[in-house]
């Protein structure tokens, strides 16, 4: 008779082995599954804590106490994994990014997790580790987490939901409704890359160069910018609805009107070639690793030089003016010097049929 | 991007606008169709008005196939999803088109019809071998443009033994339409719209050639010119038109020859003809009733033809009252002139179907030139 080995749990089997309804269910297989894959990945001293919530020092800003960010975003993409990252490194980028952009520090995450049935733990740990890559590489630990599984037909494999808190320094204040006549528009790179790499893929349409989506942490870009004292009013990343969206919620929430130059906006020829193909307007794509800058007229060119000094904004350019206009529409001067409306997106965008 | 950048070059666009407001005459009103939203969509979205004089004037035509389509063919469709339980299977702006009941098809998904966006007829084919237990159904909808897909589709699914392929055929063609237009009362007897002239579309022609437009050019003396859809190929063609109506001729003339011949596509035009014949009438939206306008799928492939196949009855649904996208379709009015635009009627929520596609006359109104209404 064979010795019982106390305390032997086989490992999970990250080859060929799948999520199953007791990996949810709050038993062994459940801490086999945070403590083999999550923990194993993402460990820090807080997420070891093991507790229910994790204890964490008050936040402070060059050692002075400041205001608390808090953001949180859902991660539903379909393919989970693209040219360029997948859904692990899309969800610490999309919550930093919206910590970021509201001119705070990034400094912890927190992330759940919903997973289908029959899901490949392979594929899980891909995910986690880009995840774990992506916070390394951002500087923002995740130190709490939750597990859950549907029965499988009810996900679609996996969604993730991340929140982010992050601290602002007192007197820096930004937000969508600081806009002014005058101010200027700057954006941190080409547009559109992410949501035509995603499309590219799910279409199954290769090209020639290929599209890699732009997730990336903006939040050392940003520091970088804010170090300059320079006069930021609105800092935003233009995701779903691209470009054309955000600019619209900025007009809607400043009271003012833009106009944009059509000329000056930045897509890469191969993003540009792809959505022509597929009947679709980069303005409205989205993008998982951009900026988009409103400020003061005068720091446009100090801005400018700062960003493209970082790698995330080398192509960073002017694209377009804030101007007074009681209908808060967005314009275009066309690269034919025509004008039109960038209007907001109604519902997906379809392509057109001939 | 070649090819593409060439033919939107603003400066040459500055210069076309030059050159069409010097050759315009004086004292001279230039009305001209653009039958195609192809068209519709390129002279918005590049604000192609606002480089053309004031007297001349476009006037947008009913070349939108989603704005055609009539409420009671979108009703088949949804009935077939949602009471027959098909896979069916269509391009993507038809998804919107409002239908019976405060449905669409994008609504009948959402309540259980399994409804799909497919890129091509090729992406329809595959779902189809891929569930060779279910009824797959491609909704059909286009001009001579999406036609010759369709045929080969069905010829290819004809020859695989594909059982469970159909095909709910919806084609119609542009000809017909611009004689529906030209014969109006409007038109002919009235004179409330003045209509000097057509810019075709290239893209139909490449499969048509420009031959079938001889005819409207030569009985009711319009001048059409054939034109690519990119805004420069547009410009030219209003330049073309004026200097047609200054010299008063009305032939067909061609801008799009890098791709444009007289006789067309002859092979695409034997495989349509092998599948398609001529309905005796079809239900356009905004037409009404025009006689030989629209394609039906032959006796020889009647297996596919998803309206025998379901044995489904044609119930014709009259537009929303407030509605003007008939008037709009005939170029009767403009979409501002509707009650509703912008107002109850928006890109959110469409009462009328040229408000759904980007190639609707009022969703391009809409979506890039309000702005000119307002200020």
């Amino acid at each position: 008779m064979g010795e019982v080995k106390r305390g032997y749990v086989r490992p999970l089997d990250l080859k060929n082995g799948r999520v199953d309804m007791t990996h949810g269910s709050g038993g062994r297989s459940m801490v086999q599954l945070i403590s083999e894959l999550f923990a194993k990945h993402l460990g820090n001293e807080y997420l070891g804590q093991g507790n229910d919530g994790a204890v964490l020092p008050a936040p402070t800003f060059n050692g002075k106490p400041g205001r608390i960010v808090m953001a949180t975003d859902s991660h539903v993409v379909s393919p989970l994994f693209f040219p360029g990252g997948d859904i692990g490194c899309l969800s610490v980028h999309g919550t930093v990014n919206d910590v970021a952009v509201m001119g705070a520090k990034p400094l912890y995450l927190a992330a759940g997790f919903i997973l289908e049935e029959g899901f490949p733990l392979a594929e899980l740990a891909r995910i986690v580790e880009s995840m774990a890559r992506a916070a390394r590489e951002a500087g923002v630990p995740v130190v709490t987490g939750d597990t859950k599984v549907v029965e499988r037909g009810k996900g679609d494999g996996i969604f993730i939901t991340t929140a982010g808190v992050g601290v602002l320094p007192d007197g820096l204040e930004l937000g969508g409704s600081l806009a002014r006549p005058g101010d200027v528009i700057l954006v941190s790179g080409s547009l559109g890359d992410h949501g035509v790499a995603i499309m590219s893929k799910r279409e199954n349409l290769s090209f020639d160069a290929p599209i890699e989506s732009d997730t990336a942490a903006l939040n050392g870009l940003i520091e970088a910018m804010l170090a300059t004292g320079a006069g930021l009013r609105c800092l935003r990343d233009p995701t779903r609805g691209g470009l054309a969206a955000t600019l619209n919620e900025i007009a809607t929430q400043s009271g003012v009107g833009m106009m944009l130059y059509e000329q000056a906006l930045p897509v890469k020829p191969v993003v540009s070639a792809a959505c022509e193909f597929l009947g679709l307007d980069p303005l409205y794509v989205a993008n998982e690793g951009k900026l988009v800058v409103i400020c003061n007229a005068l720091d446009a060119e100090l801005l400018l030089n700062v960003m493209r000094a970082h790698p995330l904004g080398r192509d960073a350019c002017f694209i377009g003016d804030v101007i007074a206009d009681d209908h808060h529409f967005v314009q275009m001067t066309t690269a034919f010097g025509g004008k039109r409306i960038v209007d907001w997106l109604a519902g997906d965008q379809l392509p057109r049929i001939c | 991007m070649k090819y593409i950048d060439e033919f939107r070059d603003g400066e040459l666009a500055t210069n076309l606008g030059a050159s069409i407001a010097a050759t315009a005459q004086p004292g001279r009103n230039y009305s001209f169709m653009e039958f195609c939203g192809g068209h519709t969509h390129a002279i918005s979205r590049y604000g192609l008005s606002d480089l053309l004089p004031p007297t001349v004037r476009m006037v947008h035509g009913p070349g939108c196939p989603v704005c055609v389509l009539p409420i009671g063919r979108v009703d088949l469709a949804i009935r077939l999803a949602l009471e027959r339980g098909v896979i069916l299977c269509t391009y993507g702006d038809t998804l919107r088109v409002p239908a019976s009941d405060g449905l669409s098809l994008m609504k009948a998904k959402a309540r259980g019809g399994d409804i799909r966006m497919v890129y091509s007829t090729i992406d329809a084919l595959q779902i189809a071998r891929d569930n060779p237990g279910r009824e797959v159904v491609f909704f059909a909808i286009g001009f001579e443009t999406t036609t010759p897909p369709t045929a080969v589709a069905i010829q290819q699914a004809d020859a695989e033994g594909l059982k469970n392929f159909s095909v709910l055929c919806c084609h119609v063609l542009t000809p017909s339409a611009i004689s529906n237009i030209l014969e109006s009362p409007e038109v002919r007897q009235w004179g409330t719209v003045p209509l000097d002239g057509f810019i075709g579309p290239a893209h139909v022609s490449t499969v048509i050639g420009s031959r079938p437009y001889e005819f409207f050019a030569e009985e009711y003396r319009k001048p059409v010119v054939i034109a690519g859809f990119e805004p420069l190929d547009v410009m030219q063609a209003i330049l073309m038109l004026v200097r047609q109506v200054n010299e008063g001729r009305a032939e067909v003339e061609n801008e799009f020859s890098r791709a444009v011949t007289r006789d067309g596509n002859l092979k695409a035009q034997d495989r349509v003809a092998e599948v398609f014949e001529l309905r005796r009438e079809f239900e356009w939206r905004g037409l009404s009733v025009v006689p030989y306008s629209a394609l039906r799928i032959r006796a020889k492939y009647a297996g596919f033809d998803a309206e025998r196949r379901f044995k489904l009855d044609y119930r014709s649904v009259p537009d929303n009252k407030a509605c003007e996208c008939g008037a709009i379709l005939r170029g009767v009015k403009r979409p501002q002139d509707c009650k509703i635009f912008g107002t109850v009627c928006t890109p959110e929520n469409p009462i009328g179907s040229c408000m759904v596609s980007s190639e609707g006359a009022c969703a391009a109104h809409y979506s890039y030139g309000r702005y000119k209404d307002v200020h």
